[in-house]
């Protein structure tokens, strides 16, 4: 599995990241969690509010920091 | 509504602290503990309701009705500046949201009418203006607001500047529309709300409690219409300076107010304190380093250049009216 976080390093960004790391632990899931900071990139993924989560290349939640709790009902499906 | 406030607030300070009334340390305490009630409860009403009400305009939505009517720019630019009130927009979200209208054909003047528009009239700082100041000041603070985003992006775009945009923005390609614009209930929309209350008062709070703190000592310290004579109506630079002071001064809107109602209270002009308010929310270095990614520095200037201008206009006009 590949996450990614779209956002350009704000503090909002650090904290989804930190939250799916989190989220990630708890359900023991082994993930690859990549960071995308470039615009270009970003918007590849139509994404017009940081922070994102894309879960294999697929955008789960934009524009809002999701809790830990969230962050694992999106990977649990 | 808070008069229950003030008598707190009159009862801890005089009563258990037992500062005298007429001194200057209890007549600043008294101000400090009663704008930090009044304010934080203000701030909680104000944010909650609103981005209750925002949920139902994301920036998708906006990008989608500006990139419609990008034929007839007029009523474009009036549209921008408007969705600029509504739409949430937070700093670290302007390079997306300037990518993203730039992509969909959105003419650049318009999407500048968005941009200036989404700081310059923010919703919190309205809410305290009403709260604190009452309808008229609200208002004429939202209209010169939007005048000031319709006039900038009309100019912006007749001025032909699409060549001082960085060349990358206009490679981007959004793949897919393959994000859906989400829908959540109305109990999902009540939740999201709350949380993001949560979070903003907690980023916010520190800048609040500073601005309220230097409005208590104003308060104590200096006497009402102490400054009139610097600040006042009569001196004609009082505006300019007070907006070259606010640009670099970073804080958010809702640090900045109990620092306005002081300064009227020690004869600042209205108009003068209003604009340093602008000057100090609208134009941040922070926000100036996000919009450097997409626009070259000969356009990041103008863009400052004529929203400082719109900002000074502003508060002479104030002035001029009230």
């Amino acid at each position: 599995m590949v996450i990614k976080i779209l956002g350009s390093g704000c503090a909002n960004c650090r904290k989804l990241e930190e939250n799916t790391k989190k989220a990630l632990e708890e359900l023991q899931i082994q993930a690859e969690v990549v960071k995308v900071e470039d615009f270009k990139e970003i918007m590849k993924y139509g994404v017009m509010r940081t922070p994102a989560l894309v879960v294999d290349e697929k955008v789960k939640s934009y524009g809002k920091v999701l809790t830990v709790e969230e962050v694992k009902k999106i990977l649990q499906g | 509504m808070f008069t229950w406030v003030q008598k707190f607030a009159d009862w801890l300070v005089y009563d258990v602290f037992k500062i005298a009334k007429e001194s200057k340390l209890g007549s600043a305490l008294n101000f400090f503990v009663f704008d930090t009630i009044k304010i934080f409860i203000l701030l909680l009403i104000i944010i909650y309701t609103i981005t209750f009400i925002r949920s139902f305009f994301p920036p998708e939505k906006t990008r989608k009705i500006l990139a419609k009517k990008k034929g007839n720019t007029f009523i474009g630019h009036i549209l921008a500046a408007m969705l600029g009130i509504v739409t949430p927009f937070c700093s670290c979200s302007a390079v997306p949201l300037f990518i993203g209208f730039v992509e969909a054909g959105v003419p650049l003047g318009v999407t500048f009418s968005y941009l200036i528009a989404a700081p310059m009239v923010n919703e919190v700082a309205l809410g305290l203006l009403y709260g604190m100041f009452g309808i008229k000041i609200a208002l004429i603070y939202v209209l010169s607001g939007e005048i000031i985003a319709i006039v900038s992006g009309i100019i912006i775009g007749k001025l032909g500047l699409e060549k001082y945009v960085e060349d990358y923005v206009y490679e981007v390609k959004i793949d897919a529309e393959n994000i859906d614009i989400p829908n959540p209930t109305i109990k999902e929309r009540l939740y999201d709300s709350w949380m993001f209350t949560k979070d903003l008062i907690k980023k916010i709070w520190i800048y609040v409690v500073i601005g309220i703190a230097i409005g208590g000592f104003m308060h104590g310290w200096i006497p009402t219409g102490a400054l009139a004579k610097y600040a006042g109506k009569d001196n004609p630079f009082a505006v300019f300076v007070a907006v070259a002071f606010g640009i670099p001064l970073y804080s958010n809107a809702a640090g900045v107010i109990p620092l306005v109602s002081e300064l009227t209270r020690a004869g600042v002009a209205m108009g003068t304190a209003l604009s340093f308010m602008m000057a100090v929310t609208a134009l941040s270095v922070p926000e100036m380093i996000l919009l450097r990614r997409v626009l070259k520095p000969k356009l990041l200037a103008i863009f400052i250049t004529i929203v400082g201008i719109g900002i000074v206009f502003t508060g002479y006009l104030f002035n001029m009216i009230l």
